[in-house]
């Protein structure tokens, strides 16, 4: 059930391909020894070189390189042992040399993959074509000033990966999964945070329409698009408006489009219109750039799991379904959370409390994973409780509130609020024995063939007990007061 | 190769270097002349030759460490600046 | 003997036996300045007070002992070389008033070495020109005059400041750079000495850039000796010069005592240009005679892409100068003309603040790098430009050094070959191949002409191999004996 949007004359096939710019996660910036922090007050990152001062030159810096090594690595990709740094020249308030160092011709990673899953359960492959290492440039700052801008060069020369896609993406859910996808295995590798709103990840979008069986039709690319949701809109925005220039009998023109998200819809970018000359060549600052394979080899040995392989690996290991598996891996941070919830317990019992009440906690108060005020360590004694059957699941859940809370192990909590579970068969059976003199009424529906009333008297029991009791306990007295 | 004043106005404009009409045909036989200069080089036969970037031969690029060791120099960076407005520089309004 | 008229060498050694102080010797200079500057125009700032402080605090160290390789002598900076605190222009209306908050690299290893800086010399703008003449502060006077003639003549480019300024004895030496032949031709035009070493032996750090791929520093001085001991203060690996080679600094002073016996000398017959002036001809011929007397083999060896050199780099020096000038834009350092948007404000700062050589070039540059023209221009000159250093690996294969002439002409008239572009780069054929190719080349005054102009002959070496061609230098001036003095010099 592939997407199509349907017009009069047929239906249409949207085409897609990605270039995402991920902000490299250094110290130093990828050619000066300025600071690449968020945040920082204005041009207090900003070196003569990031400034472009009279002869200042760039030293490349290693772990920028490092890092798109790994990140090649990563996407299964080629490393190019050689490859050169060219200048893209043109002129912008922003861009202080007037040129931004990029890598052209000959980039730092070539042809990769990423996996994605869908909604359906099925995945695809989707082709990188290549990575390349770039300076980012400054900030313009319009609305401080009627008449002017203001130039602010911390984030200039700050290192990105751009990663660009095959067009071999289909839909707006394809593109999300994508960048999803990506933004995982960079965070698990540590070569971008993937934080879109600080414009660490960001997304230019190359959207064309077709015919299905056509060839490729003209596209417009949709410039930094800064969140998996405004990518999405912008890519359904965008191969309407095409289908709708094309059935309009115009033809559609390859030009740079801005996503304004408060009307849903892309515009031209007339700013960008002259500039595209960018007389590329070699920096001569700069000498090619080789690797040594003994170096790569060494980068490679030093990556961690990744998401696919550890996905794989807790189906395999601990038996999860798919689900649940894509689940706990889509952030690192949360599968080595439930690695160490599930070492030496039941690991379906982890990936449930994992998935379900953390996450519900940790939406709840809007922070990450990191952030979690439930260690592993306290969720895993949690779950021996409700093993020895010291608690039951509903108590658990409000253990588990009360930890959040107060930061106590689940022991204190049960301990001190008195949450242990009765299994004394005597004081369940009086519990039933109140309840049942309480519903006659009841007791005569079930008896006449209501079996669905034994759930309510199982919870008026449970009431009465302060939802300590033993639910297989208690579902037995109740079986046998009942007959 | 000679060059028309459309092409001129051109360069001019990518370069950002503003020419009054008056200096386009100066330029333009001055650039001309050059190109024309240039076309010898079309009779070196440069069949499979691989191109040579860099004045520097042999040597592979030097890497720096990751080491912040530079910035933190607000006053000294806009020291130079035409139009210094508070930490920043300051240019006309650009509208996207 | 005036103090003006020392030899670096001379000067250092004086100084060391404490026959004069560093102050008597810059306040020397300065005063030669003072007299001479405003005819010559070599100077574009003079930083007097600096220079006393600095001779003051040479003196001390020399009293203590603590003297360095050029402690107390009084050098010229070319004002293409930043210096911490001192406007640098780079010759250019764009940089008038720019005060650069660090020191080039060259320029500091020169002070940390002890030298006294007199100020900042003249050049081409943005070092584009080999005449002096495009300067935004005015044409630089060549001290040298023709017999019976008294119209004043350019000093070569770019570096012209400093090669007038050490031939008129403004200064005992002085820091120029070489993209295109810019010291070696200034050298030859004013009777001096001047070394454009490899590619990659002096950092670049702190250098304004005009064509990042061939620019390189070097001294010019009045003795190839003294250009040996200059150029082993500027030279070393400076880890932010990405380019700057990582060996070490040999002593070249000392090779240039080595002689020649058993070099072999090539003589690349393409040189001998067409229209070559027979006294340039001649010069050569017996330069070479002197080094066969010497004991030198000399050998006819072929160079057959660097007739091509000049064209080529016509493509790849625009091109890198368009983008490395792209820079200066009127937001955070250059001079800024409004504009009432930020185009209007680009393109009329640059309409403004470059001259008409710089203009040319950028838009040379751009067309070549355009889209559409990138492969028929500037992709070509890089193979080109990988076959003359082919030429030239494959020559140094059977020979040590090349002679040549410096330049096809000595000085001319301020005001000649203005008109036509083409034929005022054609100054530099016989310089460029060396920067094409990264190699070391040399200029050594070695005769007049025949209105008696100075005129040199270039020696150009193996990559590195700095120290041969020191010894070739100093031995042709010693043949040579190059005693001519220029009309206009301190105390004359
Ligand atoms: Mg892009
Ligand atoms: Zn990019």
């Amino acid at each position: 059930m592939s997407y199509m949007l349907q017009g009069s004359t047929g239906s249409w096939e949207v085409v897609i391909g990605l270039e995402i710019h991920a902000q490299v996660i250094s110290r130093a910036k990828l050619f000066s020894g300025a600071a690449t922090a968020f945040g920082a007050a204005p041009n207090s990152q900003v070196s003569f070189v990031d400034a472009a001062f009279p002869g200042m030159l760039p030293v490349i810096n290693r772990e920028c390189v490092a890092q798109a090594v790994r990140t090649g690595l990563g996407l299964a990709a080629r490393i190019n042992l050689v490859s050169r740094f060219d200048r893209k020249n043109y002129f912008y308030a922003d861009l202080p040399a007037g040129y931004q160092i990029s890598q052209f011709e000959h980039p730092i990673v070539g042809a990769g993959m990423v996996e994605i899953e869908l909604a359906d359960g099925s995945t695809r492959r989707i082709g990188v074509t290549r990575l390349h290492l770039e300076q980012d440039a400054g900030k313009s700052l319009h609305d401080q000033h009627p008449t002017k801008s203001f130039i602010d060069l911390n984030r200039a020369g700050v290192a990105l990966m751009e990663i660009v896609s095959e067009p071999d993406l289909r839909s707006p859910e394809e593109a999300g999964a994508y960048i999803r996808k990506l933004r995982s295995i960079l965070r698990y590798l540590g070569t971008c945070d993937g934080n879109m709103e600080e414009g660490s990840l960001r997304a230019d979008v190359n959207v064309s329409v077709r015919h299905p069986g056509e060839a490729l039709r003209t596209r417009c690319e949709v410039k930094n698009v800064n969140s998996v949701r405004f990518v999405m809109q912008a890519i359904e925005a965008e191969a309407l408006r095409q289908v709708q220039v094309w059935e309009s009998g115009e033809e559609v023109r390859q030009e740079t489009r801005l996503f304004d998200p408060g009307r849903g819809q892309t515009r031209s970018m007339r700013s960008k219109e002259d500039a595209h000359d960018y007389r590329y060549f070699p920096d001569p600052d700069l000498l090619p750039l080789v690797l040594d394979e003994a170096w790569v080899a060494e980068l490679k040995a030093a990556l961690p799991e990744l998401p696919d392989a550890r996905r794989a690996r807790f189906m395999a290991e601990h038996g999860l379904s798919a689900y649940d598996a894509a689940v706990l891996v889509a952030e690192r941070a949360t599968a080595e959370y439930f690695e160490e919830v599930a070492r030496g317990r039941d690991a379906k019992l982890a990936a449930n409390w994992v998935t379900g009440a953390r996450f519900a906690l940790l939406s709840a108060r809007g922070v990450g994973i990191e952030a979690s005020p439930v260690s592993a360590a306290a969720l895993g004694g949690l779950l021996d409780l409700i093993t020895d059957g010291t608690i039951n699941g509903r108590i658990a859940k409000e253990v588990f509130e009360a930890m959040a809370e107060s930061g106590s192990t689940a022991g204190e909590i049960v301990e001190r609020k008195g949450l242990r579970q009765v299994t004394d068969t005597g004081a369940i059976d009086a519990a039933v024995a109140a309840v049942l003199a309480a519903n006659p009424d009841k007791i005569a529906a079930y008896k006449s063939g209501a079996e669905k009333l034994f759930g309510f008297f199982v919870g008026q029991v449970m009431r009465a007990m302060a939802g300590k009791g033993n639910p297989a306990l208690v579902n037995e007295a109740l079986k046998r007061a009942l007959g | 190769m000679s060059l028309d004043p459309a092409a001129i106005r051109r360069i001019a404009r990518l370069a950002r270097i503003r020419l009054d009409e008056s200096d386009i045909a100066p330029m333009q036989a001055d650039l001309s002349g050059i190109l024309a200069w240039i076309e010898q080089l079309n009779e070196v036969d440069i069949e499979g030759v691989v191109p040579l970037a860099g004045g520097v031969q042999g040597v592979a690029l030097p890497m720096r460490e990751d080491v912040v060791d530079d910035g933190g120099v607000v006053d000294a960076v806009l020291a130079n600046a035409p139009d210094r407005q508070g930490d920043f520089y300051a240019v006309p309004k650009v509208v996207e | 003997m005036m103090l003006t008229d020392l030899t670096l060498a001379a000067a250092r050694d004086g100084l060391r036996a404490r026959r004069f102080s560093s102050v008597e010797l810059t306040e020397a200079f300065l005063s030669a300045i003072a007299a001479l500057n405003p005819t010559l125009n070599a100077f574009i700032t003079v930083t007097a007070e600096r220079a006393r402080d600095q001779a003051r605090a040479a003196d001390a160290a020399l009293a203590a002992g603590q003297g360095r390789a050029l402690t107390g002598l009084p050098l010229a900076i070319k004002d293409l070389f930043c210096t911490q605190g001192v406007r640098t222009t780079a010759g250019s209306r764009i940089l008038e008033h720019f005060i650069p908050p660090y020191e080039s690299t060259v320029s500091a290893n020169l002070l940390r070495d002890g030298a006294v800086f007199l100020g900042k010399t003249n050049l081409d703008e943005f070092a584009m020109g080999s005449s002096n003449m495009t300067s935004a502060f005015g044409a630089v006077t060549n001290p040298w005059t023709r017999r019976g003639d008294n119209a004043a003549l350019v000093p070569g480019g770019s570096s012209g400041g400093s090669a007038a300024a050490v031939a008129a004895r403004l200064a005992l030496g002085a820091t120029a750079t070489d993209t295109g032949g810019s010291i070696r031709q200034p050298a030859s035009f004013c009777g001096i000495a001047g070394i454009k070493p490899t590619y990659g032996r002096c950092s670049r750090w702190g250098i304004v850039a005009f064509a990042s791929s061939l620019d390189q520093a070097g001294p010019v001085a009045r003795s190839v000796e003294d250009c040996a001991i200059l150029l082993g203060s500027m030279a070393g690996h400076d880890p932010r010069d990405s380019t700057s080679a990582d060996r070490p600094v040999p002593d070249f002073a000392a090779a240039c005592a080595r002689g020649v016996k058993g070099l072999r000398i090539g003589v690349p017959r393409q040189y001998r240009a067409d229209g070559m002036a027979p006294e340039i001809e001649a010069l050569w011929q017996q330069g070479l005679g002197w080094l066969r007397e010497q004991g030198a083999e000399i050998v006819d060896v072929s160079l057959p892409h660097s007739k091509y050199a000049l064209a080529t780099y016509y493509i790849v020096a625009p091109a890198e100068a368009s983008s490395n000038l792209a820079r200066y834009d009127g937001v955070r350092f250059s001079s800024r003309t409004e504009g009432d948007d930020l185009d209007a404000l680009y393109e009329n700062t640059r309409a403004a603040g470059f001259g008409p050589e710089v203009k040319r070039r950028v838009l040379i540059g751009t067309y070549v790098l355009s889209a559409g023209y990138y492969d028929a221009y500037y992709l070509r000159a890089q193979k080109i430009r990988a076959l003359i250093l082919k030429d030239f690996t494959d020559v140094f294969a059977r020979v040590d050094a090349l002679v040549t002439p410096t330049a096809p002409s000595a000085a001319f008239a301020q005001g000649e070959k203005m008109s036509d572009p083409v034929a005022m780069y054609l100054n530099d054929v016989f310089t460029v191949p060396a920067n094409m190719s990264g190699i070391p080349g040399l200029s050594v005054p070695a005769g007049l002409d025949a209105r008696g102009l100075p005129l040199g002959l270039q020696v150009l070496g193996r990559p590195f191999d700095e120290e041969t061609v020191f010894a070739v230098g100093a031995a042709l001036e010693r043949a040579a004996g190059f005693a001519a003095l220029p009309a206009m010099r301190a105390g004359a």
